[in-house]
């Protein structure tokens, strides 16, 4: 089925007209229509468009043209903005919103030759960790726990993203990642994701959560699909003062490096008692693997990890409130009508905004209230300063680090949702990467006991993801995952 | 206006700060490509980076961060090598981020001071705490609808600097020097055009008043007062409201007001009630701004001779007096148009004649010294007539009048109105005689010992002489005549 | 430090977000819990620490000054809710 090619096979095929670029974009709409429902992977779906561009690929194709991206059906996370595509990031404060503009790295997909067939679901404004707060109803991950037909989450926040890649309703998918919402949910849904180096790819045109951490790249269902994506994602943009001006690698070739000789880091901290031993097997079966291929294990120290995640519960939240003040009801967005201006905004954004984007809202204002600003936001910035520290001194001594993406397997709908902070412990071993600003790699390595993916995390030197590819790869090698999804294309409901 | 206000139980002494929003001169946006000029319609010069769409992000505009080093400069200020930029969190309907950015905590420029003149010649030092770079707000409309109020973003995100003062000032009258030097200072750098009119430069007005010897009580601000004349009287009347009230035993609350002009008065604003609390906090979107020290000595290095300098100058080269060389180094134009009148003239008469007819000619016409119908050559043409004696002085103000309404050159004028001075003694005896001839009662009176009656003669001997007449020459003439 | 349901509107507030009494009352328990978890970076010696902004560790690039945007007054006012001509329309605000 052209619906279970890779994005690279996929690629491939196009390239020696085994099938045109149409019968593989409708191929994809076929399992869209027939999945999301079920999954409801899609905000939007973008049929028409999608038609248009992989009918351009195919006159391009004729031409012998050959770009990256040419003809290869994807699905779009809802917080990039897409010019004429309606654009919501989960909310319904932005449920009309049809941006007169197209984010820098949606274009340089389209520049690539890409297709879109629509806006993937995700956590409102990308704040949660199981897709639970999409104002548009929750995603079901396409895994089931073997003989349990509960509906699972597919993680968060670009669980629309990872649950369309993972049932073969796309080759690939954009996601961000703030505090792991691409490595958390690619983890959940057996499926590769990387967050790239802070500055890789620009933000421009991405609707912000918190503008320090957010990072775009892709996920999908090989660490090569990843590379060819982010190679077409990344680049310098004049237009994000963020955006670091480097030259983009050759991230696919990067994939077919050997990881002999590397020093990988094992940080201890990440032990802990209530790690699940299936997780904890998982790892040291990780580390096997590499060794086996000729790397050097490394025990290192991060000594600030555990707080980690409290720091990331006020830097984010802080500048999220301000990053949100935007969605006032004036220009953009629904309005609720008020008495004066002060009652329309607090009626918008109440009714607009849902309660997890409530709570952090209202989080991140206390936090840089007078009299609090010094207690929690600056500390927290002095913590991220140690929490910067700790990689840099362990990236003196190794090339890459290897940790379980999540510390569990996807959960079902509706666990966790009565405690933000259970909720928000799902990111424990992404977080820090995020607030160091390094790029970190999910690759599926297994099944728990219960038949649902787990994840390993490979985490790199900043603007080095070359590394952090080689090692994915080799990883990705070693584990041979070829186990499928309950519910994907071609299989009957 | 002396700073003291007398109150039922003695004097009160006011104190003022003033917080000056200076619109950078530049062509596009501090974060964005639109543009910044004045009175376009509506919304038309807004991208959608200043309407703070989804995703909209900030890129710095270099020129507005080289305006606000080069105005550090001028203002003898401390440049600060990193500096940072800071979201300031409110909202309001023509804020459309619901933040300013701004430089809260770490400002392009520190301290610096200006110089102001006063009118009984002293002059005084002002510090001035700070200048920092920030964002203009956008512009409600609030008459346009009965129940609505409308929303034009074009100045939003337009460059402003905000230069803080300290609260040295004790009068208004040096409240309002001090904005017209500020101004001056940025006209000549070129940093900020001063057109208080068009709103680019606003002043917050920080008053407060206290007994002599005391510590500061507590202060208000007076937002955005739009012409100099409005903050003395803005100050005038706060002060005043202010001794009210704590010589009727209340308290003076810490609190935004507005000055009503055409009631004389401050009041409360409303809009401004809810306490503020603006969590301040780093502009993730952004970087630290590190300057370059060899960009800055070029910015130096390239600033334009500044008032006080000129000034010293004007009276060192050019012999003129302290108040003279202020007038002429008010206005960077007025300066540049004396020093091409002046050269290789008599500076003073010069000076003479820019203070006195040139300035009345724009008075009376309505003209700029840039759309001047007399031009500095024209005019320093005319004061060469006056030196080579081929017109007299009297003449002169003749020929410039014609030149204010033809705009012709003076020699011009001079010639074709037939102009020319008179020096032929032989015409000019003629006249006298024919004058004395024309009026022996008063020839009788002045020999009777009449003395004062010379000057009669000499009017009417210029008047026979169409005022012609070489004033020495005539002089001499009737001298000898009358004495003979 | 402890939310109490007044704070959490005197917060509210500020952030423009209508809150009702229960809600106020529930929100104080779960921001309290949220803020407990947080105090745990008490216990990190940060002494003698420089802050962190972000995690782009360069210097800001100057754009030059030069009109590359702007007269797209229908795109900016596409998405308005209320407007009137090419303004933007909102509830009259009494300044």
């Amino acid at each position: 089925m052209l619906t279970d090619l890779s994005l690279a096979e996929a690629r491939d095929g196009l390239r020696r007209r085994d099938f045109s670029a149409v019968e593989l974009t409708e191929a994809h709409l076929d399992a869209v229509a027939a999945l999301n429902p079920r999954i409801n992977a899609f905000i939007t779906v973008s049929a028409d468009k999608a038609r248009a561009q992989a009918a351009a690929a195919d006159a391009a194709l004729a031409k012998g043209e050959d770009r990256p991206l040419l003809g290869l059906p994807l699905a779009i996370k809802d917080l990039f903005c897409t010019d004429g595509l309606r654009t919501t990031a989960g909310s319904r404060i932005l449920e009309p919103f049809v941006p007169p503009y197209e984010s820098t790295v949606t274009a340089n997909l389209l520049r690539d030759g890409a297709v879109f067939l629509g806006k993937a679901n995700m956590d409102e404004f990308a704040m949660g960790s199981s897709n639970m707060t999409s104002a548009f109803g929750p995603v079901q991950n396409p895994w089931t726990r073997r003989g349990d037909n509960r509906a699972l989450v597919p993680g968060g926040s670009s669980g629309g993203s990872c649950a369309a890649v993972a049932a073969r309703m796309a080759l690939g998918a954009t996601a961000t990642d703030t505090g792991g919402s691409i490595r958390q949910p690619a983890s959940f849904c057996g499926i590769a994701g990387i967050k790239p180096t802070y500055g890789r790819c620009s933000r421009w045109g991405i609707v912000a959560f918190a503008s320090s951490l957010d990072q775009a790249g892709p996920v999908a269902r090989t660490v090569e699909d990843c590379a060819i994506l982010l190679g077409s994602m990344a680049g310098f943009d004049p237009k994000d003062s963020t955006s670091a001006d480097r030259a983009v690698p050759d991230f696919a070739a990067a994939c077919r490096r050997s990881v002999r000789g590397l020093r990988i880091g094992v940080p201890r901290e990440y032990h802990s008692d209530n790690m699940p031993p299936e997780i904890e097997a998982m790892w040291q079966q990780g580390l096997a693997w590499l060794r086996d291929a000729g790397a050097e294990i490394v025990d290192v120290s991060l000594p600030h990890t555990k707080y980690g995640l409290a720091t990331y519960y006020i830097v984010a939240p802080a500048e999220a409130s301000s990053n949100l003040a935007r969605y006032d009801g004036v220009r953009f967005g629904r309005r609720v009508e008020g008495e004066d201006l002060t009652d329309m905004y607090e009626k918008t954004r109440a009714e607009g905004f849902g309660a997890e984007v409530r709570r952090r809202v209202m989080i991140g204002t206390y936090v840089l209230s007078a009299g609090y600003y010094d207690a929690y936001y600056l500390r927290a910035q002095k913590v991220r300063a140690l929490i910067l520290r700790d990689f840099t001194d362990a990236y003196a001594q190794v090339d890459a680090l290897l940790t379980p993406t999540a510390p569990s397997a996807a959960f079902a709908q509706g666990d966790k949702m009565d405690d933000p902070v259970a909720m928000y412990l799902n990111d424990v071993f992404t977080v820090p990467a995020s607030m160091a600003g390094v790029p970190g790699l999910s690759v599926p390595a297994g099944l728990d006991g219960q038949g649902l993916p787990l994840g390993l995390q490979v985490l790199g030197r900043p603007f080095d993801e070359e590394t952090v590819f080689a090692v994915g790869a080799e990883l990705e090698r070693a584990a041979d995952f070829h186990h499928l999804p309950a519910i994907r294309a071609g299989v009957p409901a | 206006m002396s700073g003291v206000i007398e109150g039922r139980d003695g004097p009160w002494e006011m104190v003022i700060g003033l917080e000056v929003h200076a619109q950078v001169i530049s062509r596009s946006k501090l974060f964005s490509g639109s543009a910044t000029e004045f009175g376009a319609e509506p919304n038309t010069q807004v991208s959608l980076v200043d309407a703070a769409f989804p995703g909209m992000l900030p890129v710095i505009n270099g020129e507005c961060v080289a305006q606000a080093v080069r105005t550090g400069l001028g203002l003898d200020a401390h440049i600060n090598m990193v500096s940072r930029f800071d979201r300031k969190n409110y909202f309001y309907a023509d804020l459309p981020a619901g933040y300013q950015i701004s430089q809260y905590a770490h400002p392009v420029v520190g301290g610096g001071s200006i110089e102001i003149e006063l009118a009984d010649g002293s002059t005084k030092r002002i510090g001035v705490t700070r200048l920092h770079l920030e964002q203009d707000a956008g512009k409600s409309l609030h008459d346009q609808h009965p129940s609505k109020s409308f929303i034009d973003l074009n100045r939003s995100g337009i460059a402003l600097m905000e230069i803080v003062s300290e609260p040295d000032l004790r009068t208004a009258e040096e409240a309002g020097a001090y904005l017209r030097k500020l101004r001056t200072i940025l006209r000549y750098l070129g940093t900020c055009d001063g057109n208080m009119e068009e709103g680019s430069m606003r002043a917050d007005v920080n008053v407060s008043v206290r007994r002599h010897g005391e510590p500061f009580r507590t202060r208000c601000e007076v937002k955005n007062v739009n012409s100099v004349r409005f903050v003395m009287q803005a100050i005038e009347a706060e002060a005043a409201r202010q001794v009210e009230v704590w010589e009727s035993g209340g308290t003076v609350e810490q609190e935004t007001r507005l000055f009503d002009p055409a009631r004389g008065v401050t009041r409360s604003m409303r809009s401004k009630e809810d306490a503020h609390d603006y969590r301040y906090f780093p502009d993730p979107d952004l970087l630290p701004l590190v300057l370059d020290e060899g960009w800055v000595a070029g910015l130096r290095a390239g600033l334009p001779e500044l008032p006080d300098a000129k000034r010293a100058r004007f009276v060192a080269e050019h012999g003129l007096s302290a108040y003279d060389a202020a007038v002429l180094v008010a206005d960077q134009e007025t300066a540049a148009f004396f020093e091409t009148v002046a050269a290789g003239r008599d500076a003073k008469l010069a000076a003479n004649w820019i203070m006195g007819d040139f300035f009345a000619a724009l008075n009376r016409t309505g003209c700029s010294i840039g759309d001047s119908p007399v031009s500095a050559g024209a005019l320093g043409q005319l004061l060469d007539l006056l030196a080579d004696r081929t017109i007299n002085g009297r003449i002169a103000k003749e020929v410039f009048e014609a030149m204010v309404d033809t705009g012709e050159s003076p020699a011009g004028i001079v010639e074709s109105r037939g102009l020319r001075q008179v020096t032929d003694t032989g015409a000019i005896d003629g006249a006298v005689d024919r004058v004395l001839a024309a009026h022996p009662d008063k020839l009788a009176e002045y020999r009777g010992g009449k003395d004062k009656l010379f000057g009669f003669f000499v009017g009417q001997v210029m008047k026979a002489m169409a005022g012609k007449g070489n004033p020495a020459l005539v002089n001499e003439a009737l001298r000898q005549r009358l004495s003979a | 430090m402890s939310l109490d349901p007044a704070t959490v509107r005197r917060i509210a507030r500020l952030a423009r977000i209508h809150v009702g009494d229960t809600e106020a009352e529930q929100l104080a328990g779960e921001l309290n819990g949220i803020l407990g978890w947080i105090e745990q970076l008490n216990e990190v010696d940060v002494e003698g620490i420089d802050p962190l902004t972000g995690a782009a560790q360069m210097a800001m690039r100057l754009r030059p000054d030069t009109v590359t945007d702007g007269g797209i007054p229908e795109l900016v006012l596409g998405n308005a809710p209320d407007r009137a001509g090419t303004f933007y329309a909102v509830p009259k605000v009494v300044e």
